[in-house]
């Protein structure tokens, strides 16, 4: 009796721990709209996981990639899972330095889109789960492009856009005939001009890692990046990041754009844009070859492999990124506030079809990004708009720099890029890459 | 008892800072002379110069010097004569003076962050921004000021944003100017001028000291405002020594190098404040 | 004697001038907060539009507004009484009781501000780290005061400097003692410097990004960090911005408005005599 008695308070004590035992994740991540919104249905997961309780950092994308890379490399453990791209990804997997992901059939990681779960995997395990994606492709507007006369190809060429932006180009009336990025920042305008230098058939480095920049496809890039932005661009375009021009492409100050794909649904939402309704997609124009024109970024979720709460943190990545998810959100904000870019299921379903206009040029641009495959001649690195080394971040910027020089005629573009150059192979001396 | 009891009064002081001082250079001193990139943790071998050779053979490394002083050097002088200005014409009493004051004192209070923002998004925009209309309506072509301009924009959000603390200064020393020595003064005939000249400029002196040693401690580590509107650039325009080690430290993580580039900052601020000193220095006493 | 209301005339109109001129900025971000987001991009600027207090309640929604302004507010309270604490003594010793060194030690204080931060992150992040103090107040409160300690040091030594010399001599030839010196005559003529000294540290602390960002997570966050996760965000962000700004800086803006008269008694009663 005595031992039934003891049994059994024990079982109450226990029951009464787990009860109380919530675990506690803390989540970094970046504040872009479709993290905000799994901010806002924090109370149904924990609903769903009563003894998880979520608690938010949101940072924009540059202070959370240095916050969560310091605490990882020093271990400072202040996050349990963490929002990174798909630039860290193959280089942290490779250092150990994130926990894979385990997954159930339920979750169907095969409806993963194959390029991104590709960028993300390591040994064939994922190391991080994508819960939105993106590619980059050409806006413009229809309505100007008729008055033009020109009718543009679904993978229009850079010759044929620039004779639009020239028929286009109207400054008197506040038309600007190409608003692109010009911000320096390697993940500003250096994610345009990488793949602009891609379609000219150039790359960062070549097979020994030296950097290519006083190449021909470099100065092709460049001489034309710089030419028609001088003619066609908005004033001020050397501070312009994807904010900016999103800003003047909405208010109808810009005849084309290209830019990521997730401005496509700020961009025909009448109530962000002026413009919601004359606004047509093509994919990236080409010059030389159609490689690397389109670029693949992601944001996944992942685990630091120090971390002590591994089961509770794999529970929230499984749900964050599950079709269920996706289904969650478009019932309480319905279709057009889905995140994209991540599985086949979601550009499959009509209800999605239906709201988003833009899904089948955006799946098709993500498509044909390939990270393994973007230049024409072979590169020894992964990513299409970056090279995923760690000194990337560094030499990215410095590069953008100099285009910006360029651009804002600072610099010829001989000048800029033999700077460039110089830096680049300092840098990659530096990490050893080759003597 | 005498001599106890300042330096009893200064021990706290002393003591907390030195340590809060000794330790991060120390550390910072340290990794100054190893190899350690946090991307690449493990092994720190002793490398000698090598990142102090590293961090000054930069293309960029003259340029940001030569920034960094230039940034300092005006805002400087903006704040200290705006700051005078600004507090003798609030000096006396008027209608509204207290709004005035507080008017004036604000931007103080704005994030540098948000004052980043501000200025390059509603003010200096070409196309939208409020200057680019005020040109506009004067029939000028607007200024693309973070592109053309990109150091004197930099120069204008920071002293814009530091005005009012040298304004609030010399408000609060002007009140302790003595009264009775200006009423004499005026009664023997000096006229304005020769009174600001021999009484209200020496009266100043020792803020304008604290002034310009203070803010050009806190310039000289401007960085927030470069990150977010021009990335340093065009080129290296507005890259300073700060923006430099924030790039091996925060975008490179070589913490080596980006603390044999804390050490260099540390010399140049060293080097302006004994320049400084010499100049004002005697008005600290 | 009577001032010119001729000069007092022109006197409040360049005030007036230069005040509104400087206060600009700063009254387009109040205006911008109750715009949309469409609105606040609008060229020609608007300056008469319908006003709307959507990115409020979007800024209350989105983030814990009252935990970080109480981190805020426990922050930089606490730095600045405990700068106050340690450098108010420092400062009148430096002043009343000066030595050789003290011009010394002056430029000493100062020059431990002369290291960027941002170069010493790493150090300070990892003494954190290994003292288990990442994402707690106490270590912010610590990495405040420090910072602000030698500013403290100097404006106090510079109000305590500003004392008249034949005041304190009056009440020395009057046989005052040190202690009552100090009570009766120097406390009440430095109040002035005290309370500029406090608020403007206050405003640094309130203001600190770099060491709030990178030392805290998800509990110890200040307004600092509050706008951190509203700047550059992908999309239009400004309407939200200048809300969730203005949401930061309304507490130390209305402080600053009433110290402001305390400021004025203290300052006018050292200068009567």
């Amino acid at each position: 009796m005595k031992r039934f008695l003891k049994a059994g308070l024990v079982l109450a004590l226990a029951g009464a721990g787990l009860a109380h035992a919530a675990t506690e994740l803390v989540i970094a991540t970046v504040n872009n709209g479709h993290m905000i919104e799994m901010q806002k249905l924090t109370p149904q997961f924990e609903k769903a996981f009563p003894d998880i309780k979520l608690k938010w950092v949101t940072l924009e994308e540059g202070t959370l990639r240095q916050r969560v890379t310091t605490d990882i490399a020093t271990k400072g453990g202040q996050f349990d899972v963490m929002t990174i791209g798909l630039y860290e990804t193959p280089i942290w997997s490779k250092k150990g330095w994130l926990k894979p992901i385990t997954t159930d059939a339920a979750y169907d990681v095969d409806d993963i889109l194959p390029a991104i779960r590709s960028g993300l995997s390591l040994d064939g395990k994922l190391y991080a789960a994508p819960f939105y994606g993106e590619s980059s492709m050409l806006m413009y507007r229809k309505d100007l492009a008729d008055k033009a006369g020109i009718k543009l190809p679904e993978q229009p060429t850079w010759t044929q856009v620039k004779e639009f932006a020239d028929k286009a180009n109207d400054p008197k009336n506040g038309v600007y005939g190409m608003c692109l990025r010009g911000k320096p920042g390697w993940g500003d305008n250096m994610a345009f001009f990488t793949t602009l230098v891609n379609t000219y058939g150039g790359q960062w480095f070549d097979m020994s890692w030296k950097p290519q920049l006083d190449t021909k496809p470099w100065k092709d890039a460049l001489t034309f990046y710089v030419d028609l932005m001088k003619k066609n661009g908005p004033p001020g375009a050397a501070a312009n990041s994807f904010n900016e021009n999103l800003a003047l492409f909405s208010e109808g100050k810009c005849a084309m754009w290209i830019d990521a794909t997730i401005a496509a649904s700020s961009l025909t939402d009448p109530k962000q844009s002026k413009v919601a309704d004359k606004v047509a997609f093509a994919q990236a124009p080409t010059a030389v070859t159609p490689k690397g024109a389109n670029w693949l970024w992601s944001w996944n979720l992942a685990i630091p492999a120090s971390s002590t709460k591994d089961d509770a943190a794999q529970k929230f990545i499984n749900w964050a990124t599950s079709k269920d998810y996706i289904n969650l959100v478009a019932k309480e904000h319905g279709w057009h506030a889905v995140p994209t870019g991540t599985r086949k299921s979601t550009y499959a379903n009509p209800e999605f079809q239906k709201v988003a206009k833009f899904a089948a040029a955006e799946k098709k641009a993500i498509d044909s990004a390939n990270p393994n495959d973007s230049t024409l001649p072979k590169s020894p690195y992964v990513g299409v708009q970056y090279a995923a080394i760690p000194e990337f971040q560094s030499i990215g910027t410095i590069v953008g720099q100099q285009v910006t020089a360029a651009l804002a005629g600072k610099a010829t573009v001989d000048a800029a890029l033999k700077t460039a150059q110089t830096a680049a192979e300092r840098e990659m001396k530096k990490g050893g890459y080759y003597k | 008892m005498n001599r106890f009891l300042p330096r009893a009064l200064m021990a706290p002081a002393v003591i907390t800072l030195f340590l809060w001082m000794i330790v991060p250079l120390l550390m910072t001193l340290y990794f100054s002379f190893v190899t350690y990139n946090l991307m690449q943790p493990g092994e720190r071998p002793f490398s000698g110069l090598e990142n102090f050779h590293y961090f000054v053979t930069d293309p960029d490394f003259w340029p940001a010097v030569m920034n960094t002083l230039l940034l300092i050097g005006w805002v400087i002088v903006i704040t200290v004569i705006g700051g005078v200005l600004l507090a003798l014409l609030v000096n006396e009493p008027f209608p509204g003076r207290g709004i005035v004051r507080v008017l004036l004192i604000s931007p103080f209070f704005v994030m540098p962050a948000v004052n980043a923002l501000l200025w390059k998004h509603m003010m200096m925009n070409p196309i939208y921004g409020v200057l680019a209309n005020v040109w506009t309506f004067f029939g000028l072509t607007p200024v693309d000021w973070l592109t053309d301009v990109p150091l004197l924009s930099v120069v204008i959000m920071v002293a814009w944003q530091w005005l009012p603390f040298a304004c609030l200064i010399f408000i609060t020393s002007l009140q302790s100017l003595d009264r009775e020595q200006m009423e004499a003064a005026r009664m023997d005939g000096a006229n304005a001028f020769q009174r600001f000249g021999y009484l209200t400029v020496p009266h100043l002196g020792r803020p304008m000291a604290v002034v310009i040693m203070i803010e050009m401690i806190f310039l000289l580590s401007v960085f927030a405002e470069i990150a977010i509107t021009t990335n340093g650039g065009p080129g290296n325009e507005s890259t300073n020594l700060t923006y430099m080690i924030f790039k091996q430290s925060l975008m490179n993580f070589d913490v080596g190098v980006a603390s044999a580039g804390a050490l260099f900052a540390v010399i140049l601020a060293n080097i302006v404040a004994a320049f400084l000193i010499r100049i004002i220095g005697k008005n600290l006493d | 004697m009577q001032a010119n209301p001729l000069f007092t005339a022109l006197r409040a109109v360049g005030a007036w001038g230069v005040a509104l001129l400087l206060f600009f900025p700063l009254g387009w971000l109040f205006l911008t907060a109750f715009k949309t987001e469409l609105q606040a991009i609008h060229v020609p600027p608007l300056f008469v539009f319908e006003p709307t207090m959507d990115n409020f309640g979007e800024v209350q929604r989105r983030s814990d507004y009252l935990l970080f302004a109480r981190n805020s507010l426990i922050t930089s309270v606490g730095s600045t009484i405990l700068g106050l604490l340690i450098a108010a003594p420092a400062a009148y010793s430096m002043a009343f009781f000066r030595t050789k060194r003290t011009r010394d030690i002056l430029m000493w204080m100062l020059s431990t501000k002369m290291m960027p931060a941002v170069g010493a992150l790493v150090p300070i992040y990892v003494l954190a780290q290994t003292a288990g103090m990442l994402d707690t107040l106490p270590a912010l409160i610590i990495v405040f005061t420090l910072s602000n300690l030698p500013i403290m040091v100097w404006m106090l030594y510079t109000s305590y400097k500003d004392i008249p010399n034949e005041i304190l001599e009056a009440a020395r030839m009057d046989g005052a003692s040190i202690w009552t010196e100090f009570r009766h005559v120097v406390m009440p003529l430095s109040v002035g410097g005290l309370a500029s000294c406090g608020l403007l540290c206050l405003v640094l602390s309130w203001n600190e990004a770099f060491w709030a960002l990178n030392l805290t997570s998800a509990k110890a966050g200040t307004l600092a960090t509050l706008i951190a996760s509203y700047s550059s965000p992908e999309g239009l962000f400004w309407a939200k911005l200048s809300a969730a700004s203005l949401m930061a800086i309304a507490p130390i803006v209305v402080f600053g408005w009433f110290s402001q008269k305390q400021l004025v008694q203290g300052l006018t009663f050292g200068a009567v005599k």
